[in-house]
């Protein structure tokens, strides 16, 4: 019988569905208050992200840790589903496809990271 | 000598001949509009890191119309995938057993909607608290 | 008698010996509203061209080998009736996903090596002589896998699932199913084996939860569900294989 190896993905596949949760229970409700509400003033009070506010959430144990899991799971999601839409478009497993979407995740995964830790605690 | 000579029909365009593959491409494709929200809010966070001016450059850029737009589309597409994520389920989640019954794949994905929805309320809830 | 009915029938051609690649043909063939589409290319080999090539048995939706891409979804074609399409021309073309061996017939020399693969028999836990007595399961154990036992391997599931050709190797859904099938039969001792398999390049994560393969299968069998559960049978074992090996994978 031919020998198989065992596959690496599960890595993979766990952020992708760990960040696809994430991104379906807060995505709509985080674009929406970054994006939208904040921007045009709307129902949450002023200065909600005020650079005081936003500095404090940072440097808190839990809003960084908040901040980092939104960043780091939703581009590891995003960077799993599309290096599988490569795939289905013709641009098949590879370095090209690798890096393009889990070298992208792991380099915003970095630049948040160290931003977040540069902010202090 | 075999006369056998299969023949391999080509791949290209396959998502294109059927309106199911369709569907599947455009949920798949919000992966894309993930991938931007992430980096607005990674340069967020690098221009926090920045100082209260950088910041507030960034506050001012996600105020400007063009921004708004695009967080409108950010928010249709990543509303879509949740949608779409839950609708998934009975396929990707294993069947759910309660008291000796399989329940039914529609209650699962109502389950997961209206998970979705008490998570944006309760997540609106508690930056609201926080910033009160 | 209502008067005759006529439907065209476009068939996807490919005669190996002859052509380089497939080409359609139209046929106008007569019709009555009990005739499914099986019957009408059966109609075509009987009166235009006995070269036309098409696998099928038992006309009613058990054996499995009718298979067929009409209008571009896969269906059997001995379940699936022209007064459906009439007035409207109906395409048929071999399933796809496969090599076309000979105008609708498909070479399945791939899933039958998939189908191996998986070891679709019981693997008993603990072999029993005669003289022990039969194998007992309670309904309850029976109704783990009853649902996956109704696959009759007609590949439907794989002329809807893409990855079986963008991945050629990828095991697919109805092996899966019926791994699963295995897996999950209180008597069975092989699941370690066959988790291998799942867990392997050629194996679950190979999907992206396209879904169509639940979609068209004839009997509710769900392999989309079957392969969704073992990627998270396999991922449990990838993380948690060092706290509590189990043997099998490697």
């Amino acid at each position: 019988m031919k020998t198989r190896k065992r596959s690496n993905a599960p890595i993979f596949w766990g952020l992708f569905g760990a960040g696809g949760m994430m991104a379906a229970l807060f995505g709509p409700m985080l674009v929406f208050i970054t994006g939208i509400a904040v921007p045009l003033g709307l129902l949450l009070p002023a200065g909600t992200m005020s650079y005081a506010n936003m500095l404090a959430f940072a440097q808190n144990f839990i809003g960084k840790g908040f901040i980092f899991a939104v960043i780091f799971l939703f581009i590891w999601h995003a960077g799993h589903r599309i290096h599988h839409s490569l795939h289905e478009v013709g641009i098949h497993p590879g370095i090209v496809s690798k890096l393009l979407t889990y070298g992208l995740a792991a380099v915003v995964s970095l630049v948040a990271g160290v931003a977040l830790l540069g902010l202090g605690f | 000598m075999s006369k056998r000579r299969p023949y391999v029909r080509s791949m290209d365009g396959w998502w294109k001949k059927n309106p199911y593959y369709v569907e599947y491409m455009v949920h798949e494709g919000t992966a894309l509009f993930v991938i931007a929200y992430t980096l607005v809010l990674t340069v967020g966070v690098v221009r926090l890191g920045q100082g209260e001016a950088a910041w507030n450059g960034w506050l001012e850029a996600m105020q400007s119309p063009l921004s708004i737009i695009f967080h409108l589309v950010l928010l249709a597409a990543i509303a879509y995938h949740a949608f779409t994520w839950f609708k998934l389920f009975p396929l990707t989640t294993p069947p759910l057993v309660l008291q000796g019954k399989k329940v039914e794949p529609c209650a699962i994905v109502r389950a997961g909607w209206t998970a979705g929805v008490v998570a944006a309320l309760a997540l609106l809830v508690i930056v609201w608290g926080i910033a009160a | 008698m209502s008067e005759q009915k006529i439907i065209e029938i476009e068939v996807l051609r490919y005669l190996p010996e002859s052509d380089q690649a497939p080409h359609s043909e139209v046929y106008k063939v007569p019709f009555t509203d009990d005739m499914s589409v099986l019957q009408g290319v059966q109609y075509i080999k009987d009166n235009f061209d006995g070269s036309l090539t098409f696998r099928w048995s038992c006309r009613m939706a058990i054996c499995g080998s009718c298979g067929m891409m009409i209008n571009g979804i896969p269906k059997l074609s001995c379940e699936t009736f022209i007064r459906d399409y009439y007035p409207q021309r109906i395409s048929v073309e071999a399933l796809a996903h496969f090599p076309i061996e000979k105008d609708l017939v498909v070479d399945l020399s791939g899933f039958i090596e998939k189908l191996e693969a998986i070891q679709p028999y019981i693997i008993p836990k603990e072999p029993r002589t005669v003289e022990e007595g039969e194998y007992i399961q309670t309904p309850a154990q029976f109704a783990e896998y009853i649902q996956y036992t109704s696959c009759i391997n007609c590949v439907l599931c794989y002329a809807a699932c893409p990855h079986t050709a963008l991945s050629p190797d990828f095991i697919g859904p109805g092996a899966m199913a019926l791994l699963h099938r295995y897996n999950m039969d209180s008597r069975d001792g092989g699941k370690a084996q066959r988790m291998e398999l799942a867990a392997s390049e050629d194996g679950v994560y190979n999907c992206s939860a396209v879904g169509y393969c639940s979609e068209v299968c004839p009997k509710k069998v769900d392999p989309g569900n079957a392969v969704n559960i073992n990627k998270i049978n396999a991922g449990m074992d990838y993380f948690l294989r060092f706290l509590s090996p189990k043997g099998g994978a490697k």
